[in-house]
């Protein structure tokens, strides 16, 4: 509670930005954070919503063969969606990082070890589903060992989310960053949840419609495929799928929606959300119609429906963005006026040090003076004057090389090894010229 | 009573601290370590998987169409064993491969944001293009092994599946020629400052040594991996395995002397940049240490493979896969430490001339040389450094300038190097680690210089005397969380704007 109490206090960081121009206008990133990200999600979707239906349909399958057929035709939808997901999450990802480079890496810290254990987690959750797809014989007669397989990559990429959408909402939220320690922390931070199972209801919704498309395709070989399934048999799974999944975002929606700090809220942003629902609800009652009407018609408006859903997933997917552009408007102006400052403050320094520098070289000092400052600089961390520090004592050196300056500079520019306890001295010709080998030498000397 | 101190000591004094980011940080492993295991898995599938891979499995489709009898499309059974072998490129290519790809970006964003989010800025559209390239490459593998089956049922339709494997074979160099001009921007130094462009990527001198070394060596190190899935695919003692270890080691031995070639002048184009780095000195001694044990990676990696190639050409039968196994090995032993190397070129900075590998901007160093680097930190639990407070000053200074390429107690522990420096096993004198600190840079030119004040040295070097003394750790931001600095939160923004 201490903790939380400081925080509340002046506990926002204001840290300076990288100072380099953005390549394109702001808007440019903004406009392919949002269009690739959307096309991205649409893939993980497939993926995750295919995988959640492929293992219920695995499970169902034991008793009704059919649905063991359904489940491996879906399962092999999974390993292409998975394929294509990721490539197109590169798009967003390096958008997000320079567009929100402060706020994006800092949430990527603040929650570190989950952030990159993404990366082992899904590579094993795909070896699964490869693994999965290609044993479907092999396994045949051990469903167990087969079905878990896929239950245990359906988990993984169940988990996943978390951690994406864990960050997306640390980031919002500098003022939570000192608060929070690590990953677990951070996920409780309020709307993760909700937001969740936002994302989950979608990826239903979005795979119920892949289903029904799927399975409507005039090359596909389905009567070859199921004995008893007919075509409206799925069809009609697809839709229902969608239709309920859309249904329940009625009611997670507004949680989402409560539950979101209101720091990022705005007539824009609620402007926008009511305009994707106003758009799906036609397609809703137009899937209702199909699902409800004669059975040769069910494939009829499938286009307008897609089409109508794909403006609610933009304006859901443009409203993501208005409420994180409103959050951190502030901040970033903040941010802003600390990079500038810093230039200021850095100008400062260098005129200080400029002066300190000419000050220094004004004064009058004797070879062996000038000598001396070479030394402090280049020498002083490994020899002390009269005992041993890394190497030798000066007063040795000066013993060895009395009367043979020439020596002592060739040794000084590329050193030898004479003592067996003694580590390698480094040359220094590159980085010393004659005039202070000259002096050095002048020093070490007297 | 032991949970009460441990309890409460990580609140006291286990706070973080940072420059611009809350830091990631892995006191163990070393926060290198993370983004090189990776990256070198990544470049291993990427090169001898996919790069060097994709044109020796189309050319041996090929082969089975044209050894083939008149009445058949292709040898069947010749062209089962083929699309296994892709099979086992396939899967790991699109899950281990790719998601090592993600990985960097992950890992480098964790690890160096600074750096990273500099380069985005002025990558992003080689980046985007790499990435549309990439997509395109994905597209087509699927397409590719996806439709080899369907494929065989026509001599036209094979004849196109083929065409399509150069279509990928090509796009997958063309993924890697446009990476390798990153990878050269940021070797090739001072180059950031005169001309910071995408341009400069593919005209900068390590450019082309660098593609012309990794096309044969990525084509070398398919042909070895090759060779063992020919041995793990193709029954023993059968007339098709014969044939396919003779195709497989004519490409293993057309490719070899490319390879060296390529090998030698990346090789001696790396002094070059090396000397505008880092002047002689011990740097070059460390690094001489690398260069050298090249030369034997280039000697064994390539010599290994070419006698399986040759012992594969005259005496097909001896290969058995546990032989081959061991030029594998070599193969990806030779591909790997060129990227350690690389790596090390690089040193002191991590963006040549522009920012050191502290992830501090060299034009920035007078601001915390002269005013102090923890006051201008925007993380850190100490601001003025007092006697009582030093230690924990210097813990703050370490992980701002030290903890990228230093741990505590792990790989390459500050301790350590000191200890190598000063006798090991005695105590660490803070005198002269706090008078050698700031002058370091001008003996070990691979280290960046220090961005602190006199009083900040001595901080740090009482620091790492303490950790010696305690075996003390550090940890990241991502387990300890982070506190800001009073002198760069919102409040005191506000205040100096008035």
């Amino acid at each position: 509670m201490i903790h939380l109490y400081i925080a509340l206090q002046n506990n926002v960081p204001v840290p300076k930005d990288i100072p380099l121009p953005l390549p394109m206008p702001e808007w440019f990133f903004v406009v392919v954070l949002v269009l690739s990200f959307l096309l991205h999600i649409l893939f993980v979707n497939l993926m995750l919503g295919g995988s959640i239906l492929a293992l219920i349909a695995q499970i169902k399958g034991l008793k009704n063969k059919e649905y063991d057929i359904l489940a491996h035709e879906i399962a092999k939808t999974i390993t292409v969606n998975k394929s294509i997901a990721v490539v197109l999450g590169i798009a967003p990802l390096l958008s997000i990082n320079v567009l929100y480079t402060i706020y994006f890496y800092s949430a990527n810290a603040l929650t570190g070890l989950m952030w990159i254990a993404v990366i082992p987690l899904v590579t094993v959750a795909f070896l699964l589903t490869y693994l999965h797809k290609y044993t479907w014989e092999t396994l045949e007669n051990h469903k167990a060992v087969h079905i878990s397989i896929l239950a245990l990559a359906t988990v993984i990429f169940l988990f996943i989310p978390f951690i994406f959408l864990t960050n997306i909402n640390l980031m919002l939220f500098p003022e939570k960053w000192a608060v929070v320690k690590g990953f677990v922390d951070a996920l409780f931070l309020p709307n993760v949840f909700p937001r969740y199972l936002h994302f989950i209801l979608a990826s239903l919704a979005v795979t119920g419609l892949f289903i029904f498309w799927y399975n409507s395709r005039k090359n596909y070989p389905f009567e070859e495929i199921y004995q008893k399934f007919t075509r409206y048999d799925i069809q009609k799974k697809g839709y229902s799928l969608a239709l309920t999944a859309s249904i329940c975002q009625f009611m997670i929606g507004p949680l989402v929606l409560l539950t979101l700090p209101s720091k990022g809220m705005g007539w824009n942003l609620i402007l926008i959300i009511f305009s994707g629902v106003a758009f799906a609800v036609p397609a809703m009652w137009m899937m209702w119609k199909r699902l409800t009407g004669e059975n040769e018609n069910i494939e009829k408006d499938f286009y307008k429906i897609a089409m109508l859903l794909g403006v609610t997933v933009l304006c859901m997917g443009s409203g993501r963005q208005i409420y994180r552009a409103n959050s951190l408007e502030k901040h970033r102006e903040l941010v802003q006026i600390k990079t500038e400052e810093f230039q200021i403050l850095k100008k400062e320094a260098i005129a200080k040090m400029k002066a300190a520098e000419a000050g220094a070289a004004s004064e009058d000092m004797t070879e062996a003076e000038k000598g001396q400052k070479v030394f402090g600089q280049y020498c002083a961390s490994c020899h002390k004057i009269d005992e041993k520090l890394v190497g030798p004592p000066v007063l040795e050196m000066a013993k060895i090389y009395k009367g043979n300056i020439g020596d002592l500079q060739k040794w000084i520019k590329n050193p030898g090894k004479k003592r067996p306890d003694y580590p390698q001295m480094p040359g220094f010709e590159s980085q010393l010229d004659q005039k202070q080998l000259d002096q050095l030498a002048e020093y070490i000397l007297n | 009573m032991f949970l009460a101190i441990s309890g409460v000591l990580p609140e006291i004094c286990r706070k973080k601290q940072f420059m611009d980011f809350p830091m990631f940080h892995l006191d163990w492993l070393n926060n290198r370590m993370l983004i090189a295991i990776i990256a070198i898995i990544h470049v291993m599938i990427n090169h001898g998987l996919a790069v060097g891979f994709m044109p020796l499995i189309t050319w041996l489709e090929q082969k089975g169409v044209k050894n083939s009898g008149r009445d058949q499309i292709t040898n069947l059974d010749w062209d089962n064993r083929i699309y296994n072998m892709m099979k086992v490129a396939f899967i790991i290519t699109t899950t281990l491969g790719a998601m090592t790809g993600v990985g960097i970006w992950f890992s480098v964003a964790l690890v160096s944001p600074t750096s990273i989010g500099s380069l985005i800025r002025v990558f992003y559209w080689a980046w985007f293009i790499e990435w549309l390239v990439f997509v395109t490459e994905v597209i087509l593998i699927m397409i590719y092994f996806l439709t080899w089956k369907s494929s065989n049922t026509s001599l036209r339709a094979k004849l196109l599946h083929i065409r399509f494997g150069w279509f990928l074979s090509l796009f997958s160099w063309i993924t890697m020629a446009i990476i390798v001009s990153i990878l050269s921007f940021m070797m090739d130094p001072g180059n950031w400052n005169t001309h910071k462009s995408l341009l400069n990527g593919f005209t900068n001198p390590i450019y082309l040594p660098q593609l012309l070394f990794r096309t044969p060596t990525a084509m070398l190190v398919a042909g070895s991996f090759g060779m063992l899935l020919v041995t793990l695919f193709f029954k023993k003692e059968t007339e098709l395995r014969l044939k396919a270890v003779k195709y497989v080691s004519k490409w293993i031995i057309f490719w070899a002397p490319i390879s060296l070639l390529g090998a030698v002048i990346y090789y001696n184009s790396i002094p070059e940049a090396m000397i505008a780095n880092m002047s002689t000195a011990v740097g070059t001694m460390d690094f001489n240490k690398y260069y050298d044990l090249m030369k034997y990676f280039i000697l064994f990696g390539i010599s290994s493979s070419l006698i399986m190639a040759i012992i594969g050409l005259y005496k097909s039968k001896w290969l058995k896969s546990y032989i081959v196994f061991f030029p594998v090995l070599m193969a990806f032993a030779y591909l790997g430490f060129f990227e350690r190397v690389r790596e090390f070129v690089r040193k002191p900075y991590v963006i040549g001339g522009y920012m050191y590998s502290n992830l501090l901007l060299e034009e920035d160093y007078p601001v915390y040389q002269q005013f102090g680097l923890l006051k201008n930190a925007t993380y850190t639990t100490v601001t003025e450094i007092t006697p009582e407070n030093k230690i924990e000053a210097g813990r703050n200074v370490f992980a701002i300038a030290c903890s990228r390429c230093h741990t505590t107690q792990g790989v390459n522990s500050v301790v350590d190097v000191f200890e190598r420096m000063y006798g090991i096993g005695k105590p660490l004198d803070i005198n002269s680690m706090a008078s050698y600190i700031p002058n370091m840079h001008n003996g070990r030119t691979y280290m960046p210089p220090f961005p602190g004040t006199q009083e900040e040295s001595e901080a740090l070097a009482a620091y790492i005397r303490n950790i010696q003394d305690t075996g003390d750790v550090l940890e990241g931001a991502q387990s300890e969380g982070v506190k800001v600095s009073e002198l760069q939160n919102t409040k005191a923004v506000l205040e100096n704007k008035k």
